[in-house]
């Protein structure tokens, strides 16, 4: 099953995402800190990396473009996690080649539904 | 002269050519002869609907015994610029701008009015966009939402695993339910933080549309509400200065009543005089005024005015309109809008020279305790044959514990901003309560 990678620094949001696809059956690994994500994706490798876009230490933002930079990391699927009101950070994201947006708050149904489009690549 | 005529740098040509001639007492007809014109023709350009130019300008100013240059555009250019600027500003209701010179000619009083009312929204425009600014802008409002954002988000995710998964272990159950509760305390806390930082913020555009009375009060309270020099005459002249540096004309002239009573206040009960009552009597505003012969009103705002004296102090008049505030840690006096019913200020404001009294318990996410003293007097400015006016004050003692014998009463700041639920005086409902 399909390994997600999780960059989340609010610890309940992190575990109720957590829950909700380790029921659905994939592997979640999760991490709260900017500084830690880059390494993470190395060690972990995963099929889909879900990153919030304000973290402590480093921001999703630069996250992504180091993905992006890596020619390992550079085809990997990223849902940016974007608060409502963040839409100048949100576009910066897109440029710098986010796959798909989820806004909080945001139901667990279109989680689910995002993640499955994303994996099923 | 005519009184709706605008002032005189602003009159249309034509206009200056009609009063130059009345000035002289001359008639329509002598003037177009000397410059070579029919009387007819005159009066079309003394009414602005025609143009005198070039030499038949130069003709009139000749005749009149003035510069040309009196007489030419310039005086009234402005005027028409601000008119044909006040009609590109609503392109939908095309102006008849052929006409523009004719209209400000005729009506040059409405014409004024117009172009001051187009400046009026085009400062209160840039007062929007700065305050939207800073909405967008503000990083501690951004923060308060993203932070709030946050909880919400974790609050819907969480509440939907519960409802929805009937099979979910023990352990799993009980940790959700945990950050349930910490993220509804989070929430509470943060609708708080952001509901008192929008009440009670401050910048330099809000100060340029706070009201006169808040503008007063912030030039006290960076006085940490105390005033040395009042009790010297001297003195008294240095804060004269500084109240005459208050941004508005309205706060300039609350000040200077401020001060006007402050200083007759300090005159009849000097900070020595009191502090002697009070350390023989005790903080009873009643005995202190007894005792020292003066108002109990007065007696309160000289206690609430002492320096580093920790005790709040809010008057209002008859219609229960704040006029003071000098607030107290964990008792918020709203800024905008009317207060608690439940005041004792209120019901002291029904019953004048009557002291209330009460132990109050204000809302807010730690309640605090306040020992509450409200007294109102009445005066007759006009004599008998005129209305007798209110005022009110209430001294507010923080207190760490209740007195056992003392009920306690539970009060708030607004309706707005107050977060008790049940309450009988309720007026409207409260943006920090979740209803339903």
């Amino acid at each position: 099953m399909a390994r997600v990678l999780l960059i989340e620094d609010e610890m309940n949001i992190s575990e109720a995402i957590r829950f909700i696809l380790s029921r659905d059956g994939y592997e979640v690994v999760a991490v709260h800190d900017g500084a830690m994500a880059v390494s993470a994706v190395q060690d972990a490798s995963p099929d889909l990396v879900i990153l919030d876009l304000m973290l402590p230490n480093m921001s999703g933002l630069e996250i992504l473009t180091s993905l992006r930079a890596n020619p390992q990391t550079a085809d990997l699927p990223v849902m940016m996690l974007t608060a409502k009101g963040q839409g100048r950070d949100r576009e910066a994201a897109e440029r710098a080649g986010a796959n798909h947006f989820m806004t909080k708050p945001f139901s667990n149904d279109d989680m689910r539904a995002a993640v499955r489009a994303l994996t099923a690549r | 002269m005519d009184k709706s005529a605008p002032p005189a740098g602003a009159l249309l040509p034509g206009t200056q050519i009609r009063e130059r001639r009345l000035s002289l007492g001359l008639r329509q007809a002598e003037v177009a002869a000397g410059a070579g014109i029919s009387a007819s023709y005159l009066n079309l350009i003394e009414h602005n609907r025609r143009k005198a130019q070039g030499d038949l300008l130069g003709r009139l100013a000749q005749v009149l015994g003035v510069d040309v240059a009196t007489l030419s555009e310039g005086a009234g250019g402005q005027l028409l610029d601000d008119l044909r600027t006040a009609a590109a500003s609503v392109p939908t209701m095309p102006a008849e701008l052929d006409r523009i010179e004719d209209f400000a000619g005729r009506f040059p009083g409405w014409a004024a009015v117009l172009t001051a009312t187009l400046a009026r929204a085009g400062q209160l425009e840039r007062v929007v966009a700065a305050l939207n600014d800073r909405i967008t802008h503000d990083p501690h409002l951004s923060a308060s939402l993203h932070e709030m954002l946050s909880a919400v988000s974790s609050v819907r995710s969480t509440a939907a695993i519960l409802a929805e998964t009937e099979d979910i272990d023990p352990v799993w159950r009980g940790r959700f339910h945990r950050n349930l509760h910490e993220d509804s305390e989070r929430l509470a806390v943060g609708a708080e933080a952001l509901v008192a930082y929008l009440d009670g913020s401050e910048s330099r555009e809000t100060e340029q549309a706070a009201a006169p009375q808040e503008e007063l009060e912030n030039w006290l309270a960076a006085r940490d509400w105390h005033l040395a020099e009042l009790e010297d005459r001297a003195g008294a002249l240095h804060l004269q200065t500084e109240v005459a540096g208050l941004a508005s004309a309205a706060a300039r002239s609350l000040g200077a009543a401020f001060l006007t009573q402050a200083m007759a206040e300090a005159e009849a009960l000097p900070l020595a005089t009191l502090a002697a009552a009070m350390a023989e009597t005790g903080s009873d505003p009643a005995l202190v005024a007894q005792k020292c012969r003066v108002p109990v009103l007065v007696v309160m705002r000289r206690m609430a005015l002492q320096p580093g004296a920790r005790v709040g102090l809010v008057c209002c008049d008859a219609s229960g309109t704040l006029l003071f505030r000098k607030p107290v840690e964990g008792f918020v006096l709203p800024r905008f809008g009317a207060a608690c019913p439940l005041w004792p200020l209120f019901t002291a404001l029904g019953r004048p020279m009557t002291p209330v009294s009460a132990t109050l318990e204000a809302s807010g996410r730690v309640p605090r305790l306040f020992r509450a003293m409200a007294y109102c007097e009445s005066r007759l400015p006009l004599g008998f044959g005129g209305p007798e006016l209110r005022e009110a004050g209430m001294l507010l003692f923080p207190l760490d514990q209740a007195p056992d014998h003392d009920q306690v009463r539970a009060v708030g700041s607004s309706c707005r901003i107050c977060s008790r639920r049940n309450c009988p005086a309720r007026r409207e409902p409260s943006i920090v309560l979740q209803t339903g």
